[in-house]
Parts: C-alpha cells; sequence; structure tokens
C-alpha cells in the first residue's frame, strides 16, 4: 500500500522532514518510488516573488534540457532563477537523467492585459506541450508542473535516497506546504508521470488505494475535451482532476467534492435538508462516482488541504498537529514524525463521511460531515 | 409391393419420425385416465382403439389359429396442425409416467410444410439458436487482488441502482438550478426491468401476478423493479393505482390502449415510472407488433378499443410520422408535455446498423430519455419465423458502438442506453446483465426470462413449445382463454418474480465485489472484461484473454 504524507505549517520547512516521516511509516511497503509536490515555496538564496510560475521536471539528456529552452524562450517565458540540485547520481536508480530543474520564470509583458483564467490555461498548455515534446522525443523530457509557488519531484527508488541524492536536507529549498507520496507498484506500468501526487492548475492530489471506478471516469472526463485532462498512467490521476472539475469548472465549493466522489445514499438523502439538491447532483455527477478503498489528500492554490475518505473507510489516515502546523498521514507514525509536538489525543481519523480541511490560516481543522448542511446559498 | 395408390400417402404426408416431437407412450403403465390429451394444447395425442393379433398354436392338435384382443392406447397425430410441440404437459400430468415427447434426433420433415395454405410460420419465442451466446463468454477479469480489504458481498452496502431518464451535463444541471430552469425527470430504477410484454400477449393471471411480484419487490424487499406494459394499453384499475409508479407505459404504433390510458390521466395517483415509445422490437426489426384473433378476447377488446376476435396487427412504423427524426421531435415532445415533463420518455429500436444515428438525434433533444436498443435474441409473443431467425442485430456490439459514440463526446450515461434482446436466454441473467452493462448500458429490460424463471414458460431455442401467437400456451402464460390462465397462479408467478429479483441483486454483488465495485453501477467498466475470442475482443474493445 502507498504512504501518504502531508505537512503544513506558517514556518516553511525541509520536504526531507516528510521524507523521514515516510520513513517512518516504511513498514508494509515496497519503497519503489517518491512523488513530493512544495507549495509556498522558499529558496535560500533568491528571494522569490510567488506570483511567477515554476517549471520543474526532468530533462533526461542534454538535447532536451536545450529543447526545454528553446520552448521556454519562443513562449515568451523569461528565466530569473535556476534551482540547482546538488545531486549524487549514485543513489539515483534510473540512469537517463540528465538534470532534475526547478526553475522561476517570469511571464511575458503581454500576460498583463489577459485574464486569470487565460493565464492559468496558458501556463498548463506550456506544461502539457513540454510533456508532450518530451514524448514525442522518446520520453527524454519530463515536465511536472508549471505553476506559481509549486514545485513537483517525482523518481523511482526509495524516497529517502531520493531525498539524499537530491540533498533535499540541505535547507535550501523549504516550503509551507509539502505532500509526498511513496509510491507502490501499482496495476499499471512504472511511469514517472504515474507518481502521485497529481496536479492541474494549482490543484493536486495523492492517494492510497485503488480506484476501481477508475476507466469509466477517464472516459467522461476525456470526453470534456478539456486539454489539462489526459495522462491517466495511474488510476488516481482522475482524482485530481475531478477536485479540478469540482471547484474550477463548476465552480463548487471544497465540500462539494465529496458529495460527487462519494455520495450520500437515499436514505441519508432523504434526511438531509438540501437532499433534493444533492440527489440531483449525484445523478448528473454519477460519472464521477469513485470505488474501491481510497483515501485522498489534495492542496490547493491557495495552500488549503484536505482529506477525504472513500465511502466505505476501507483506508486509514488520520490529521494531528496544532495551530500553525498540521500533518496528515497514512499512518499515525507519520503525524508523530511530522508534528511530535502536538497533542495527540487531539488526532483525528475521518470516517467515511468527512471532509478534513486545513484552512490556509492554518489554526484549527474543519471536520466538515457530508450530513452537515451544504454551504450554498442557493440550494438553502 | 403395392401400387401407391392403394396407400393413402400424399405430398404433406408424415410419419412419426418426420416429426420433432416423438411421443413415447408406455401402455403398460397407462390407466387411460385421459388427463394427457385433455391437457394437449396441440390435441397431438388421442386415445384409439387397436386390434391385436395373438397368435395361438395347439401342438397336441396340430392346429394354427389367432385370436384378437382389442385395446384402448394413446397414438400421436402426425398432421402439421396437431404435431407434438414438446411442451411435456402430457407428461407432467400423467399419474403414472406413462407419457412423454422425446426430441426427433433425426432431421424432421416438418421443416418442409410449416407453409401449409400459402401461410409462411408464424410463432412466439426467440430465435432458434440455442448454445453459448457471446454475453455468456465474457469473464469478470479485473479482479482487485492488489489492495485489500477486498469487498464483502454478503455484509457490504452496494447500490444497485441505475437513473432512468435524462441526466443533464452538471453545468447545466447547476446553471438551470439556480435560475429555477426544468431539470429533466429521473428514476431510479433497479438496472433489470421487466421488459414491454402486453396485457393481451400475456395472460391476466401473468399479468396480474408480475406486478404483485413488482410490488413486493419494490415496497417490501426495496428492489425498485420496474416493469413495461408493452403495447396494448393497462388495466384502468392499475392506472389509478399507486402502482402505477412501478410501470413503464409503452406506446406503439397502433396506440391501442392509449384512449383509455389519456383518459385516466386526470385521475392518475402518480406518475408512471416511464413512457416507452416502440419503434421497433429486435426480435423482429421492421414488423410492427402482433396480437392474433386467437387472442384477442372481450376484455382486451375492450381495453384495446377494437372488435373482439380480430388480428391486431400494429403497423411497422408510426403512421402519423414520416420518419423516426420527425417522431423524436414530435412525439417524445408531446409525451411528455402530456405528463407535465413529470415523466421520462424515452424510444425503443431494434438493433441495428443505423442505431448511432438515433442516438445522435436523441442527444440532440432535450425531451429525450434514454435509449432501449433490442438485440436479435429478443423474444416476442407473435412473428413470423422468418423475422425472428433471420432478422436483426446482436445487442453487445450494437450497445458498444452506441456506448463508445457518447463517450467521444462526453455525453455517456446523459442519454442513458439500455439494452435487451437475449439476456439470460441461457439461464445467466446477472452475468449477461452485468456484462452489457459493464459494455455500456446503463441497465437491461429482461422479457422471455422473466416468463420463464418467474412463469415456468417452456419455450426454448430448440423450437420447442413457441405457440405463444396462437393463445394455447400450456402454462396459460399466454393465453386469453379462461380455462388455460386459470392453470397459472398469480401468486406463485408473483413469488418467483421476488425470488429472481432477490437472486439477481445477490448474483450483481457477487459480480461487482471481486471488481471492488460497490458504490456505483459499474457502466462502461470495460477494463474488467475478457473474452477468449479474439475477433469479438477486438470489435468490442475488452481484452482477448485466453
Amino acid at each position: 500500500m502507498c504512504r501518504l504524507a502531508l505537512k503544513t505549517a506558517n514556518e516553511p520547512f525541509s520536504p526531507y522532514e516528510v521524507l523521514t516521516a515516510m520513513e517512518a511509516m516504511k513498514e508494509g511497503y515496497d519503497g519503489s518510488g517518491l512523488g513530493l509536490l512544495l507549495r509556498g515555496l522558499r529558496f535560500d538564496c533568491f528571494k522569490y516573488n510567488s506570483s511567477h510560475p515554476v517549471l520543474s521536471g526532468i530533462a533526461h539528456s542534454e538535447a532536451a534540457w536545450k529543447r526545454l529552452n528553446t520552448i521556454m524562450e519562443q513562449r515568451g517565458y523569461e528565466l530569473i532563477h535556476d534551482h540547482k540540485f546538488l545531486t549524487e547520481t549514485s543513489l539515483i536508480e534510473a540512469k537517463d537523467r540528465y538534470r532534475y530543474f526547478l526553475r522561476v520564470y517570469k511571464m511575458p509583458a503581454e500576460f498583463e492585459q489577459r485574464s486569470t483564467e487565460e493565464i492559468e490555461n496558458e501556463l498548463m498548455l506550456t506544461r502539457l506541450f513540454l510533456r508532450a515534446n518530451g514524448e514525442e522525443n522518446g520520453n527524454d523530457l519530463t515536465a511536472f508542473s508549471f505553476w506559481p509557488d509549486v514545485a513537483i519531484i517525482k523518481e523511482v527508488g526509495w524516497p529517502l535516497e531520493i531525498g539524499e541524492a537530491l540533498s533535499l536536507y540541505d535547507n535550501r529549498l523549504t516550503s509551507r506546504v509539502c505532500m509526498a507520496q511513496g509510491r507502490q507498484n501499482t496495476n499499471y506500468g512504472i511511469n514517472l508521470y504515474a507518481c502521485h501526487p497529481f496536479f492541474i492548475q494549482g490543484i493536486a492530489t495523492m492517494t492510497n488505494g485503488e480506484n476501481t471506478a477508475f476507466v469509466p471516469i477517464r472516459d467522461w472526463l476525456l470526453g470534456q475535451h478539456f486539454p489539462g485532462y489526459t495522462g491517466y498512467q495511474s488510476d488516481s490521476e482522475v482524482f485530481a482532476h475531478i477536485l479540478h472539475y469540482t471547484v474550477k469548472q463548476l465552480k463548487l465549493p471544497l465540500q462539494a467534492y465529496k458529495h460527487i466522489i462519494t455520495p450520500l445514499n437515499n436514505a441519508e438523502l432523504n434526511r438531509h435538508p438540501q437532499g433534493v439538491f444533492l440527489r440531483g447532483l449525484r445523478d448528473v455527477c454519477r460519472r464521477l462516482i469513485i470505488d474501491g478503498p481510497n483515501a485522498v489528500i489534495g492542496t490547493l492554490a491557495d495552500e488549503t488541504c484536505l482529506l477525504v475518505m472513500d465511502q466505505k473507510k476501507m483506508r486509514p489516515a488520520t490529521v494531528g498537529g496544532r495551530d500553525g502546523a498540521w500533518a496528515i498521514a497514512s499512518e499515525m507514525c507519520g503525524v508523530a514524525a511530522m508534528i511530535p509536538d502536538r497533542d495527540p489525543s487531539l488526532d483525528f481519523q475521518p470516517m467515511r463521511e468527512h471532509t478534513i480541511i486545513v484552512p490556509p490560516d492554518r489554526k484549527e481543522l474543519t471536520i466538515w460531515s457530508q450530513l452537515d448542511p451544504y454551504p450554498l446559498a442557493q440550494v438553502a | 409391393m403395392v401400387s401407391a395408390r392403394s396407400v393413402s400417402v400424399g405430398p404433406s404426408s408424415l410419419s412419426y419420425t418426420d416429426l420433432p416431437w416423438i411421443i413415447q407412450h408406455r401402455e403398460d403403465r397407462c390407466t387411460l385416465c385421459g388427463h394427457c390429451t385433455a391437457v394437449c394444447p396441440k390435441e397431438a395425442i388421442y386415445l384409439a382403439y387397436r386390434r391385436q393379433r395373438m397368435p395361438k398354436l395347439d401342438v397336441l392338435k396340430k392346429s394354427r389359429g389367432n385370436e384378437y384382443r382389442t385395446f384402448v392406447g394413446i397414438r400421436q397425430k402426425t398432421t402439421m396442425a396437431n404435431a407434438c410441440i414438446g411442451c411435456s404437459m402430457c407428461s407432467m400430468v400423467c399419474p403414472n409416467e406413462a407419457i412423454m415427447p422425446v426430441p426427433n434426433t433425426n432431421e424432421h420433415r416438418t421443416l418442409f410444410f410449416h407453409n401449409q395454405k400459402g401461410q409462411p410460420q408464424t410463432r412466439g419465442g426467440r430465435r432458434n439458436v440455442s448454445g453459448p451466446n457471446l454475453l455468456d463468454r465474457i469473464m469478470f477479469d479485473r479482479i482487485s487482488m492488489l489492495t485489500d480489504p477486498a469487498l464483502d458481498a454478503g455484509r457490504h452496502e452496494f447500490n444497485l441502482t441505475t437513473t432512468l431518464g435524462r441526466t443533464l451535463d452538471p453545468a447545466e444541471f447547476l446553471k438551470r438550478q439556480s435560475k429555477g430552469g426544468w431539470i429533466p425527470p429521473t428514476r431510479e430504477i433497479f438496472p433489470f426491468v421487466i421488459g414491454s410484454m402486453s396485457f393481451g400477449a400475456l395472460s391476466p393471471n401473468m399479468w396480474l401476478g408480475l406486478l404483485q411480484g413488482v410490488a413486493y419487490c419494490n415496497e417490501v424487499l426495496g428492489i425498485p423493479v420496474v416493469m413495461c406494459t408493452g403495447e396494448g394499453g393497462c388495466p384502468p384499475w392499475v392506472l389509478k393505482s399507486p402502482y402505477l409508479k412501478y410501470i413503464v407505459l409503452q406506446i406503439a404504433s397502433g396506440y391501442f390502449g392509449w384512449d383509455e390510458i389519456i383518459r385516466a390521466i386526470p385521475e392518475m395517483q402518480c406518475d408512471p415510472a416511464a413512457i416507452e415509445i416502440k419503434y421497433g422490437q429486435g426480435a423482429k426489426p421492421g414488423d410492427g407488433g402482433l396480437l392474433m384473433w386467437f387472442k384477442v378476447s372481450k376484455l382486451i377488446a375492450r381495453l384495446r378499443g377494437v372488435p373482439e376476435g380480430v388480428d391486431l396487427p400494429s403497423p411497422p412504423v408510426h403512421q402519423t410520422l414520416y420518419s423516426i427524426e420527425e417522431s423524436v421531435m414530435k412525439m417524445i415532445q408531446t409525451m411528455s408535455t402530456a405528463f407535465g415533463h413529470k415523466v421520462p420518455v424515452y424510444p425503443k429500436i431494434s438493433a441495428s446498423t443505423s442505431a448511432k444515428s438515433v442516438l445522435n438525434n436523441l442527444v440532440r433533444n432535450p425531451y429525450a430519455a434514454g435509449l432501449l436498443i433490442d438485440g436479435v435474441d429478443g423474444g416476442t409473443g407473435a412473428a413470423y419465423n422468418v423475422s425472428m431467425d433471420a432478422t436483426g442485430h446482436p445487442i453487445a456490439s450494437n450497445v458498444r458502438e452506441c456506448y463508445l459514440d457518447l463517450v467521444a463526446q462526453g455525453k455517456q450515461n446523459e442519454i442513458p442506453i439500455f439494452a435487451a434482446g437475449g439476456i439470460g436466454k441461457n439461464g445467466n441473467v446477472a452475468q449477461n446483465g452485468m456484462a452489457l452493462i459493464m459494455l455500456g448500458a446503463s441497465g437491461v429490460h429482461i422479457g422471455k426470462y422473466i416468463m420463464q424463471a418467474a412463469a415456468g414458460c417452456l419455450g426454448n431455442e430448440k423450437n420447442r413449445c413457441n405457440v405463444c401467437n396462437v393463445g394455447i400456451c400450456p402454462k396459460g402464460i399466454t393465453s386469453q382463454n379462461p380455462k388455460l390462465y386459470r392453470r397459472l397462479d398469480p401468486d406463485l408467478v408473483a413469488e418467483r418474480v421476488t425470488e429472481v429479483f432477490m437472486s439477481i441483486s445477490t448474483e450483481m454483488k457477487k459480480i461487482m465485489a471481486p471488481l471492488g465495485r460497490c458504490q456505483s453501477l459499474p457502466v462502461g467498466m470495460s477494463d474488467a472484461l475478457g473474452i477468449s475470442d479474439k475477433d469479438a475482443a477486438d470489435r468490442l474493445g475488452i481484452k482477448y484473454v485466453c
């Protein structure tokens, strides 16, 4: 089973802290890969303006590296910082890693005239263009994210070793939010893009489990012909896209996510104050109902963090912390490793109806139940 | 050798071995009670006096002679009109196991004489092709072995329902919701629907038994089964009862029974489950419904608003319309309006290479609530044999094609596709139905299977029985003759209906649990399917397994 760890704190911290939590949860886990997402970035040698997009990925050859530079220049992006990982390649299993990159760009001046939505689409299309370019050239270029204040690292191997290989312990790169997933081989082939967390336009999720309703959901998302709904090397990628669809396309509150992926049953809907609306929502979003054992951990662009369980709560997940710092992990020992100075008696293990939301102010948790009134004025 | 003229044979003369079924009668067991001859729907057997010579040899007197014994025995008629249909009612009623029909393993001559008086063979039942069909060969092979805990079919909660009715695109739904716009009606139903069999095709006792069973499933067992009337209306007491919500009312090209329905609208206590507009039927595509005069009893005549004892052939097309496009536009909208836009209205067509065009037409019609596609293996109460055996399109590839067409548009399940035609043909009803659901159907209709499972219909695909058209159903399922239909106890039919649906829902769970599915019906979960036939796998876009 995959191991998940998320830490969010007011003070930026090293991703290595989260990797040690992964190590604490190592029992019963094959350590076949690592996916890291950092949000709320701070570079020790560069004063970062969080409105500038950060491109992260891997160039597998010098040629790919050169193409990357050309493409970004052609699209009008100006490189303002290039974070160089101190890389110990001997610790990396794969041998075709020319350069891990994490580069801060300045958006073209003409973007100032554009709407937020247009800019967000352009950033996504740039990432997809780079990805397609890599795929056309024998997968020699991997682009994980291109978004303000977000960095992603994915690699095959044991999480802690990857952290050491990239010298993540050196505090040169820290963040306020860090999501990490130790990827186990799932049903689909080993592929860097199959690593969690999955990212689309500021929204990211990671999951431990198996989405058995993957194919019908994927088919429907592909049918929306939204450029970002692509990839699907992992059955969990649809969780990120459904979250994106919920909050970005349908513009629904975060609480709707749970109602869409695991709707209430008829008896519960009959008792619910907005049961009629929620039944309608369930019917029209029936194709997005997930299935199988899953704990979904996500983060949004404003640093909100969330955790939801599958409809039968067939996966473990715990949240714990204190004012200013919270951790979510698939194992209790993971939470303990990330925030040892908390009151463990206040740790919470959400049940099937819960959505845990850690708001950006990180003062306290919101434990929201699906059975609670739904926060949308027009259906009240 | 004698001259041919002295032997009474004609071109159509047949002997026992020419018939599809041969009556085996054991005189040593027969008590001559006459039950068998009385029950035989074809009058295929009769009591006959026979004389037997008993040779007598007196050795001492050195004389030879004969004595004659007279006895009464059961004999089989060899005329086409009375050829045994293998229903076995004779053996069912025989107190002494003295009689039974035996299938003739030789090729039989009756095949060439089903055209007496220039009339091609008409019959009820299904296409006479037996053996495993494609659906039977599909396996559910994506077993969730990697993640645990697996689902427990016996203990976990499963959502087995499907949506009948149009679902909007989510964004459109929210827009209408906020502006108070019309949200198309939907029903949450059990995905196995009792398919359209008319009050007329079925006997009153059968119909009553089905309705009782359906009501019990809904109200006691919590299995939201619905049933479709078929063409020919619905008894007025049902129209005005609270049970109407379990009924899909069908309108077809003969419009039989719709006078009564329209008149009953103001008095309806609830809305019907849906309205089905029949444009075609898988068993006899391009042909209209047919109720032969044998079955047009006084009750049926009243219900349909026609004289008694006349053939009721519905036209193959809806006479008031030029094309299905026009029909889709006008008729669906009209029916939706008649019921205040609160009842889903969907068409039923026969599976065909043109099904996709119909579907795409429906996608653009805001009032269309679904599409039912009926495949070549569907049953019928009456049709020409050639229509049943040689015309039509199998359901699996047709449904798959239509579903994938919707997938390409991102509109799957907005217009739910229901599939029919041969589901449970070999008894594997849940397996067949779930295979179609995973190929993209939102649910399936079962008609013939229900007759077989709930009422003991004897028909099969080796042309056993299949006399539904002439109203002599030996079980009383498809007869309007009170002497026959009183054989069928509606309470027992109802009991069987509930048993069937309880068992289907358990089997559905047993199929879904290993696949890791419980939250929603696995519509379009084609990754779970495999078949050991490369061509079929390629055609359906599923895995080839061996």
